[in-house]
C-alpha cells in the first residue's frame, strides 16, 4: 500500500505545534478534527475559533455553592462591573433561568449555547443544575448544553451528564500533582469533611482525573481548563496537557491568571503575578505540541450572554424578562434560518484554500500584528476597541495567536461593595496603558487611528496601519506582512528590530 | 443547642444542601438556621456540616458566638493582608 507523502519541509511557525494550533491557513485551530467532533463544535464559540465571531453563548447562574476553594478564587462575587469567572450580578432559580434562555434565545438567534459555569460548581448544585437542563433540553432542543466543573464530584454525576444530551464539558485542572495542588486549593469538602492541603489536592485530583476518563469513554467531549499561575504550576502545564490529551480531552485551554488585589483572592491579596502576554503564549505554544489549544477565550463571567468578548446581560434583567413575551416555537423557526446561513458561510470559508503569499523570502521573521477586529473582519476604531486580536504572520500565514484586554478587569471598588479598597494602576492614561498591552507587536490594524495615539504608537515602535478597514483579518495580516516584506526588513540581519 | 449565621454569610447557598436537618433557610440579608431544627450534626457526622462546606470566614458561630471557621482558617490571607487593603471587617 502506497501512503501519500506528507511534506515535512514546508516552513514552520514558531515554537512548533503548527498543524494542532491552527496556524497557517487553516481557518480554525479545529480543522484536524474528524468530521463527527467537528460537526459538533462547528456552532460552539467556545470550542471553535471560528464560531466565535458568529455564533454567541449564554451562562445562567444557577450554581451558586462550591466544594473546594481555590486561591484565584473569592466566594463574595457579587460585582456588576466585573467580566471574570466567578463574578455574577444576579442569582438564577432554574426556572428564572429557563425564561432567560428563552428570552435571550428569542432575542439573538446566533445564540447556539447555554452553559452552565457557577458562579460555583455546577456539579456542586446538581439538583439546580441538572433541573435547568432538563426543563432545557424539553423546551429548547436547538439549544446545545455544555457544563464546566472543578470536576470534584465529576465521577458521580457521568451519567446525569450523558442521560441530559450535555456534550460538551469544561474540566478545570490546573495540576496532576498533589504537591502543586495544595499551593493553589486550601482545601475541599469531601464526604462530609473539610480536607485540607496535598490530601485534598490529590483526592482532587484523582477524582478529575476519573471524571475525563469516563466522560471520554462516553464520547462527551471535553475540554480542559487550566488556569497559569506563575511561580505555581508553569512549568508543570505542559505535563498537564500531555496527560489529559492522553486521555481524550479534545482541547486545552491555558488562561492567566487573574489576581488584583481589590478581588480579594489569596492570589490578589498576596500579589501574586500574573503572566504576562509573552509567557502564555510561550506556554500555550509548548503545549501545543501535544494538544489543540484554545486561544481566544475571553474568560467570562458566570452570568455572561452574547459573542465571546462582549456582554449583553444587562439587556436581559429579570426585570426585563418578565415583561419579554416569548413565542419559542416561532424564534425556533427564526434560529434555524440565522443558523443554516452561518454554517453556510463557515463551510464555504473552510473550503477556500488561501493561497499561500507571494513574495515572502524564505527564512523572513514572524512578525505580531494586533488587530482591532469584530466578526474576522479588520472593524473597529483604535480608541473604541476593548480588545485587540493578537496574529502572528509568517511565510506560512497568519496565525491567531491571542487576544489582550484594553481595560481593567474592574472598574474600581466604588461600585463593588467595598468602597474602601485601594485602586490599582492608577497614574496611568488609558491611551498609554493601552500601548503598552500591545509590546511585541510591530503592527496595529484597525478601521482609523486618531492624530494623538497615531504618534504615541510610532514613537512606540507600533506602525498604525487604517488602511485595510473592513477586509477579513486574516487577508489584511498578510497584506501588511508581504508589505513589510517587500521593503526586506523581514530577513535576518536586516534591521535591529527584534521580532516577539 | 444550635449555630447560627452571621452577617458575613454571601448567600451561596452551600451550607443548605449538606445540612442533614434541612435547619438553613433563605432570609434576608442573608440565610439563617432555625434552631429548633439544628443539631449541630451531632449523630449525622463528626463535623458540623455547614461549617465543614462554609466557604466564608466568621459566618458560622456556636452558642458561645465562638467562630467554626475563624479568620485565616479557610483562605490562607493573613489578617494584616485582609487590614491593609481594607477587607478587614471587626466580629460579626
Amino acid at each position: 500500500m502506497e501512503l501519500p507523502v506528507i511534506s515535512n519541509s514546508g516552513p514552520q511557525a514558531e515554537g512548533g505545534g503548527c498543524a494542532a494550533s491552527g496556524c497557517g491557513t487553516a481557518p480554525d485551530a479545529l480543522a484536524h478534527l474528524p468530521d463527527h467532533i467537528r460537526a459538533k463544535v462547528q456552532d460552539h464559540p467556545c470550542y471553535s475559533e471560528q464560531a466565535h465571531h458568529y455564533f454567541a453563548r449564554m451562562h445562567v447562574a444557577v450554581a451558586p455553592a462550591c466544594n473546594i476553594q481555590c486561591n484565584y478564587c473569592n466566594r463574595k462575587y457579587d460585582c456588576s462591573n466585573e467580566s471574570r469567572p466567578g463574578v455574577v450580578s444576579e442569582l438564577l432559580t432554574p426556572d428564572q433561568a429557563i425564561k432567560k434562555v428563552l428570552a435571550v434565545a428569542a432575542e439573538i438567534p446566533q445564540m447556539t449555547v447555554l452553559g452552565i459555569a457557577g458562579p460555583g460548581d455546577p456539579l456542586a448544585n446538581p439538583d439546580r443544575t441538572f433541573e435547568t437542563f432538563r426543563q432545557l433540553s424539553e423546551k429548547a432542543p436547538d439549544i446545545k448544553l455544555c457544563v464546566s466543573t472543578n470536576g470534584l464530584s465529576l465521577p458521580e454525576h457521568v451519567d446525569e451528564i450523558a442521560r441530559h444530551n450535555i456534550d460538551h464539558v469544561t474540566i478545570t485542572i490546573n495540576c496532576v500533582d498533589p504537591e502543586i495542588g495544595a499551593k493553589i486549593y486550601p482545601w475541599i469538602y469531601w464526604q462530609n469533611k473539610r480536607i485540607r492541603g496535598v490530601e485534598g489536592a490529590r483526592i482532587l485530583i484523582e477524582q478529575q482525573q476519573k471524571g475525563l476518563e469516563m466522560l471520554t469513554a462516553r464520547g462527551i467531549l471535553v475540554k480542559v481548563n487550566s488556569v497559569l499561575i506563575p511561580g505555581v504550576n508553569d512549568r508543570h502545564l505542559k505535563e498537564v496537557s500531555k496527560i489529559v490529551k492522553e486521555k481524550g480531552a479534545f482541547l486545552h485551554n491555558v488562561m492567566p491568571l487573574i489576581a488584583e488585589p481589590e478581588h480579594g483572592t489569596y492570589y490578589g491579596l498576596m500579589e501574586h503575578p500574573s503572566p504576562t502576554d509573552a509567557e502564555l503564549q510561550e506556554l500555550q505554544d509548548t503545549c501545543a505540541g501535544d494538544m489543540a489549544m484554545m486561544r481566544h477565550c475571553r474568560q467570562c463571567r458566570a452570568d455572561a450572554v452574547g459573542l465571546l468578548g462582549e456582554d449583553r446581560g444587562d439587556e436581559f434583567t429579570m426585570d426585563k424578562i418578565d415583561v419579554m413575551d416569548v413565542d419559542y416555537e416561532a424564534a425556533m423557526v427564526r434560529r434555524k434560518v440565522v443558523h443554516d446561513q452561518i454554517i453556510e458561510k463557515l463551510e464555504a470559508e473552510r473550503g477556500i484554500a488561501k493561497p499561500k503569499p507571494d513574495g515572502i523570502p524564505q527564512g523572513s521573521r514572524p512578525v505580531l500584528m494586533a488587530v482591532a477586529g469584530k466578526n474576522g473582519i479588520v472593524a473597529e476604531h483604535f480608541g473604541h476597541a476593548r480588545e485587540f486580536l493578537i496574529y502572528e504572520a509568517s511565510p506560512a500565514g497568519a496565525r491567531f495567536v491571542g487576544h489582550r484586554k484594553t481595560e481593567l478587569y474592574c472598574g474600581g471598588m466604588d461600585a463593588c461593595g467595598d468602597g474602601d479598597v485601594v485602586e490599582a494602576g492608577a497614574g496611568e492614561s488609558l491611551l498609554d496603558r493601552n500601548i503598552r498591552i500591545l509590546a511585541g507587536c510591530e503592527v496595529v490594524l484597525c478601521s482609523k487611528v486618531g492624530y494623538e495615539p497615531w504618534s504615541k504608537l510610532e514613537a512606540a515602535g507600533i506602525a498604525p496601519n487604517g488602511e485595510h478597514a473592513m477586509e477579513p483579518i486574516q487577508d489584511a495580516v498578510m497584506a501588511v506582512y508581504q508589505e513589510i516584506a517587500a521593503t526586506g526588513r523581514l530577513l535576518p540581519a536586516a534591521d535591529g528590530r527584534k521580532a516577539a | 443547642m444550635a449555630l447560627q449565621i452571621t452577617r458575613s454569610c454571601v448567600n451561596c447557598w452551600a451550607c443548605v444542601d449538606v445540612c442533614p436537618n434541612d435547619a438553613i433557610y433563605q432570609d434576608t440579608p442573608h440565610f439563617l438556621v432555625d434552631d429548633a431544627k439544628c443539631t449541630e450534626c451531632l449523630g449525622d457526622h463528626a463535623d458540623p456540616q455547614c461549617a465543614a462546606i462554609c466557604p466564608i470566614e466568621m459566618a458560622i458561630v456556636n452558642e458561645l458566638g465562638e467562630f467554626l471557621n475563624p479568620p485565616g482558617s479557610l483562605t490562607g490571607i493573613p489578617i494584616e493582608k485582609l487590614k491593609e487593603f481594607g477587607l478587614w471587617r471587626e466580629a460579626a
